[in-house]
């Protein structure tokens, strides 16, 4: 994975020296709240509800064990005992001093993290699939290539002061696991004719009150021409983005505005106007960047492993796991396995100090000292030997991470909500919980299959209910918690928003409704090989809404 | 209209509510209870200016078996502590509003 070099590491420590600064004179009172909001943002530090949070940037969801350890240990010095992982593949701790933050950041930068550009109006940590590298389905490691946006992005003199923030993902696989169609840049790595590497350019993706499947503006963009097309991108937005709405100024508002060819256009006149040519990646530094993402040397093994078939068969609760969580790897003897932050009735994406340190000791006993963090909440073990398979999970399980729903209908996104947010409008959690205690882990939720569902609190949309199958948004009404429901929303590259289904529920009913959905995709599904959302393609809106509303099921508002 | 004056503590974060001198304090029952808080809110707004609170508002509160609790949701559970996590925030350390919406008690509280 990626190491600092010394520019890297100067620059981290000038931006907490910095920031230490900037704190020491707020606390003087030196700074009013006006003028510090922009600072405490670009490190990260957010007020929310009950105290401060501050967002910690796991650039393309990679980490290390010692970084995770320092995670954990943080958590216990300066917070209570516990992170949140989030839809950006970040860390958020909901309760620290402001006083103490600098000191947070710098015990960040001794294991080379930092929170820059997790908050503002700049461009965001740069996302990537969680299965990058080792993925059987892949094409090329997205990972270099977000590095490299993120070297150029960081505290970018011109886009520090974008109309509203500006969100990238890479996918290179052929699966997208990095949803990159509902960001403002969306690239999806490809090979043309010629067998050349490059990217799909998706743009003006994104979720929020205003929903939008990202548009293609280049079906093949030199590995070259990355920096310079993205600057092109960047620069149109930049001019031209709305900055008198905020609710307005993401690029998918200009692109709805002024039409995909208009926008496309311009674009590309951007791009031809400065030539690409200064901004042209050399090939020897992109081979520099992606020898730090080399695979690391694994010494072939057996494609099969006895031991992990014969506790598959007696031991049910592990077959489960391995049926859900245990994912093929690209190297024959090896598998990716799926942390899953999802127990039933616990709080979406929450990882205590312990079961950090444990997942960290993990990933150096068994996974070659490396982590991935998924947008979908759970944590990534992405080099477990198959004989080792049985190892782990029994250490999962002594630390309650063995649930064994990856991918299944209690693997529910959520957002912290009202829990937790001063945007928010509703609680997410709570609905979750009662979801995943609903359907649980077991044969139902087996027999249910692939089903993602996908909660926010409010109409930011952080948890992707537009893109979730089953997407519900918690709003407030007459004082009441109020859930919205949309169905048929997908983050892959079928992507599609969902759409509401009718008028929603309360609190109360919300989880009877969610069972009516899935018990009516159940008994007109075309047999159990075919998934919620493709069952939903098929039928439309028509049975569903039927059974909610026609039938008395619940509705109640 | 009841009203009590809330903030966030500027060197923390943490919840405080405004009293009858005029401090700020972690604990919900010690907030004083208006029935217009403009003036309240002026002397918060000098608490701004001198680096001690954020973002000062007026909440509404009503009685409940006796005691105020906020009648927002949302004011409910930022002066209480997550619904999901009894552990954390005021609930945890008895500085809560008794009778907060949200937070059916385990016990019913007896008012003596």
């Amino acid at each position: 994975m990626y190491r600092y070099d010394e520019f890297d590491a100067a620059f981290v420590a000038q931006r907490v020296g910095q920031f230490r600064e900037q704190v020491g004179r707020r606390l003087a009172g030196e700074l009013t709240e006006e003028q510090f909001r922009p600072h405490r943002l670009m490190n990260g530090l957010y007020l929310q509800l009950h105290s401060y949070m501050l967002r910690i940037a796991v650039p393309y969801g990679t980490l290390n064990a010692r970084q995770m350890r320092k995670l954990a240990e943080i958590a216990r010095k300066y917070d209570r005992g516990y992170g949140h992982f989030t839809t950006r593949q970040n860390l958020q701790f909901n309760w620290p001093a402001l006083k103490d933050v600098p000191d947070i950041l710098a015990e960040l930068a001794s294991v080379e993290m930092h929170a820059i550009q997790t908050s503002g109006n700049c461009i965001r940590n740069v996302t990537a699939d969680h299965f990058a590298g080792v993925a059987d389905d892949e094409i090329a490691d997205p990972r270099p290539y977000a590095e490299i946006l993120r070297q150029w992005s960081s505290l970018h003199p011109e886009f520090s002061f974008l109309p509203r923030k500006f969100k990238i993902a890479v996918n290179g696989a052929t699966h997208d696991r990095a949803v990159v169609q509902a960001h403002d840049i969306g690239l999806q790595i490809v090979r043309n004719g010629e067998g050349e590497l490059g990217f799909a350019v998706y743009v003006g993706g994104g979720l929020g009150r205003t929903p939008f499947v990202g548009r293609k503006v280049r079906d093949f963009l030199p590995v070259g021409d990355l920096i310079a097309y993205s600057e092109a991108i960047l620069r149109v937005y930049n001019l031209e983005g709305r900055r008198d709405n905020k609710y307005k100024a993401r690029i998918k508002i200009l692109l709805h505005e002024k039409g995909l060819e208009t926008l496309r256009d311009e674009i590309e006149a951007e791009f031809a106007a400065r030539g690409g040519a200064s901004l042209a990646l050399p090939a020897q530094e992109v081979q520099r960047i992606a020898a730090y993402f080399a695979p690391p040397p694994l010494a072939p093994r057996p494609a099969a492993s006895e031991r992990v078939e014969r506790r598959r068969g007696k031991d049910a609760q592990f077959a489960r796991f391995f049926e859900s969580n245990v994912t093929p790897h690209k190297l024959p003897g090896y598998a990716i396995v799926t942390i899953s932050l999802k127990p039933i009735g616990g709080v979406p994406g929450d990882a205590s100090a312990d079961q950090m340190d444990a997942v960290a000791d993990l990933a150096e006993d068994y996974s070659q000292d490396e982590l991935r963090v998924s947008h979908e909440q759970n944590l990534i073990l992405p080099y477990v030997a198959l004989d080792d398979l049985t190892a782990v999970y029994d250490r999962l399980a002594s630390v309650g991470l063995a649930t064994p729903n990856a991918g299944l209908i209690s693997d529910i996104i959520a957002c912290p909500g009202l829990d937790y947010c001063a945007l928010a409008t509703a609680r997410s959690i709570p609905i979750a919980q009662r979801l995943s205690e609903r359907f649980g882990d077991g044969a139902r939720a087996r027999a249910i299959g692939p089903l993602k569902i996908k909660i926010s609190g409010c109409i930011n949309a952080c948890g992707h209910h537009h893109v979730g199958h089953i997407g519900i948004l918690g709003l407030e009404r007459n004082g009441e918690e109020t859930y919205q429901i949309t169905l048929g929303g997908s983050g892959d590259e079928t992507a599609s928003i969902g759409q509401i289904i009718g008028p929603g529920f309360s609190s109360e009913a919300v989880v009877g409704a969610v069972e009516t959905i899935v018990e009516t995709y159940m008994a007109r599904r075309d047999g159990p090989h075919e998934a919620f959302l493709d069952a939903y393609r098929r039928l439309g809106p028509a049975p569903f809404k039927d059974a909610l509303y026609n039938r008395n099921a619940g509705a109640d508002i | 209209m009841v009203q009590i004056v809330t903030a966030n503590r500027l060197v923390d974060g943490i919840v405080v509510f405004q009293d009858e001198a005029g401090g700020w304090n972690e604990d919900f029952a010690r907030a004083a209870v208006h029935q217009d808080a403009a003036g309240a809110l002026t002397r918060a707004a000098e608490d701004v200016a001198a680096s001690l609170i954020v973002d000062p508002y007026a909440i509404e509160v009503e009685l409940r078996n006796g005691h105020y609790a906020p009648k927002a949701l949302r004011e409910a559970i930022r002066a209480s502590g997550p619904t999901v996590r009894r552990d954390l925030g005021k609930q945890a350390e008895g500085l809560a509003p008794l009778h907060a919406a949200h937070a059916p008690t385990e016990k019913p509280h007896v008012s003596l």
